[in-house]
């Protein structure tokens, strides 16, 4: 089902939270909702689901082309993990995941063994088999997330909405999470939006990513438009490592480190070239990165193979040509 | 050495602190309660078997278990529905609520039981009415009822709204997301996560509600037989020099404080467990 906001303000008493926002979430796309903390995600992804509402007389929220400013959130079908889980404690993990199918009405409510092979299917789901007895505090913070996907997976909802679903979690659960995610909405096509503050997860996992600056959309577009061709300064900056480089007309260029190409001292060209001294060298990674300090004193980074730091035979204090496009 | 000195020294001192206060709670906690089983013993089983037998005690113990059961349940609902209000929504006036909540604990009983009187008496603002309709509330169990109502409301919902504070909503709105509607979510999701503060309030508010003295005292009258709470019953028996008699009512009164503590404790163990990890 997809997603349409048109123009949703809301406002805290005098506090504008979300100023004019609009954006449209395709049918079967996971989209990221990218910005600072403070910009807005987590009010906008409520209003969505129905948790909070927009300023009255002012926008719309359309489902599948319909209005749902009148839609109570129980009935409208989304599937909500919270950023804290928000799991109940006192339930154990089977529980938890059939609460949405067991407050449903009688009429509608499947049958107790067809609910417990529903649970039984979504822990497979998510890769939580053998734990349904467990309570929230016996599982560790991916197993809770988790299960707080499934538990919201378990009432069928027809979008999936996620908010900062691996904000707690050490780097490597995040992104072994994060890859599963992925290949888990490939699996099941649900119209997902998700909020994040970290770029880089917001690039490797969306379709399509909503960069939010206070209570402002900044820009969308797919992962690899919004990394080659921010639209302004801050996307610029936001998305990470880039480097400022002022101009004689006063202008700021804006370069990312892998764009810097690195050449001998010797083979300097005026035309294009500037000089710069190495002041750092770091190779333990699959790249190395390397800080310059350019002739009128500001530093920048580069980053170049490991096979070209080889051929260059670069060192700390060693003088190199820099260009950049 | 040095070190052993110091450590000598505070071991000394503990236990000085431990005797102190030893010494001071069987002083003035529990040399009392024992006092009272000898007082009411002194003249034999037989006595304190009438004293507590006797129509009027009857009478009494029997009002104050009906005001604990009406004023228990229903102090229990007005805190549940105060928590809840002052806890899980945002509006102009709250933080007056919640100090409004506390009035009951800062305000003196009697000046609650004269409240009472300034209204429902026969020279009351209400007292004509009253009066007209021959509806008595003063000097009957209506007024001991809104007294014990009065001084026992914020035992709940002190109990509560720390705790549903700490809870936030987010449990509540993940539910509704699930399509609960409210009274699913109250019973499925707010209820247990509140039942061992409900049970621990519910305990204080009965422990009160069958001990409180002073506002009761104000508008029962102390009619023998028919407005006398136990607590005024044993004033009157101790008035009369009935010595005996009021230390064997006043056992009564301290085994609810025993059987009151007791169950404090358990509430205490169990949530402790139900509670661990967060
Ligand atoms: N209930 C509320 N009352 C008043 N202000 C609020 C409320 N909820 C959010 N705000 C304000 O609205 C702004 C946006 O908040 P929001 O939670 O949407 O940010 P966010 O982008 O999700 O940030 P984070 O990444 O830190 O979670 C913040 O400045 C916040 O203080
Ligand atoms: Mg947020």
């Amino acid at each position: 089902m997809s997603i349409s906001i048109q123009s949703i303000h809301k406002s805290f008493g005098s506090y504008l939270a979300l100023d004019d926002v609009s954006l449209e979430v395709p049918q079967g796309s996971l989209t990221a909702l990218l910005g600072p903390s403070g910009s807005g995600k987590t009010t906008l992804l409520r209003i969505v689901a129905g948790l909070d509402f927009a300023d009255e007389g002012r926008g719309k929220i359309l489902f599948h082309g319909e209005n749902v400013a009148d839609v109570p959130a129980g009935e409208r079908q989304v599937g909500f993990v919270f950023q804290h889980y928000a799991l109940f404690r006192h339930m154990t993990v089977a529980e938890n995941v059939a609460f949405g199918l067991n407050v449903m009405p009688r009429h509608r409510r499947p049958s107790a063994a067809e609910i417990d092979e529903r649970v039984k299917e979504l822990l497979h789901l998510v890769r939580l088999d053998g734990l349904d007895r467990r309570r929230p505090h016996e599982l560790s913070g991916g197993q809770r997330q988790r299960v707080a996907l499934a538990r919201a997976l378990a009432i069928r909802p027809k979008v999936l909405l996620l908010d900062e679903p691996f904000g707690a979690l050490d780097a490597q659960v995040r992104k072994d999470l994060r890859r599963w995610l992925r290949v888990f909405h490939d699996q099941i096509g649900l119209t997902t939006l998700f909020v994040t503050h970290d770029q880089e997860e917001a690039l490797e996992l969306a379709d399509q990513v909503v960069v939010m600056r206070q209570a402002r959309v900044e820009q969308v577009g797919p992962p690899q438009e919004i990394f080659d061709h921010p639209r302004t300064p801050f996307v610029y900056e936001f998305l990470g490592n880039v480097n400022k480089i002022p101009h004689a007309n006063g202008e700021v260029r804006y370069v990312r480190p892998h764009e810097m190409e690195i050449t001998f001292a010797a083979e300097y060209d005026a035309a294009r070239d500037v000089l710069a001294d190495v002041t750092h060298l770091f190779s333990a990674g699959p790249v190395a990165s390397l800080s310059l300090r350019l002739g009128d004193g500001s530093l920048v980074e580069a980053e170049i193979s490991r096979k070209q730091l080889e051929e260059l035979a670069l060192s700390v204090g060693d003088r190199v040509a820099v260009r950049w496009p | 050495m040095k070190h052993s000195v110091v450590t000598q020294e505070t071991r000394v001192v503990r236990w000085l602190l431990i005797a102190a206060t030893l010494l001071i709670l069987g002083l003035f906690l529990l040399l009392p309660l024992v006092a009272v089983f000898i007082e009411a013993l002194r003249q034999g089983w037989q006595v304190f078997w009438a004293a507590l037998h006797e129509d009027a005690a009857r009478s009494a113990v029997g009002l104050t278990i009906a005001m604990a059961a009406l004023a228990v349940p229903l102090n229990a609902l007005f805190g549940l529905a105060a928590a809840w209000a002052v806890t899980k929504f945002r509006f102009r006036g709250r933080a007056l609520l919640i100090t409004l909540i506390d009035l009951p604990f800062a305000v003196s009983p009697v000046v609650a039981g004269v409240v009472w009187i300034l209204l429902f008496s026969s020279h009351g603002w209400f007292g004509a009415f009253l009066a007209k309709h021959d509806i008595a509330i003063i000097f009957a169990w209506p007024g001991i009822m809104l007294a014990t109502l009065f001084v026992t409301f914020p035992f709940v919902a002190r109990e509560l709204i720390p705790l549903m504070e700490s809870q936030g909503t987010d449990q509540e709105e993940a539910a509704v997301t699930l399509g609960a509607n409210g009274w699913q979510i109250f019973w499925r999701v707010t209820l247990p996560n509140i039942k061992w503060g409900l049970l621990y309030g519910v305990l204080l508010c009965n422990a009160r509600a069958m001990g409180e003295f002073g506002a009761v005292s104000v508008v029962s009258g102390h009619i023998r037989g028919e407005t006398n709470t136990l607590p005024l019953h044993i004033e009157v028996l101790y008035n009369e020099y009935q010595f005996s008699a009021a230390f064997a009512c006043a056992t009564l009164l301290a085994m609810l404080a025993l059987l009151t503590l007791g169950l404090k404790s358990a509430i205490e163990h169990f949530s402790g467990h139900s509670g661990r990890g967060h």
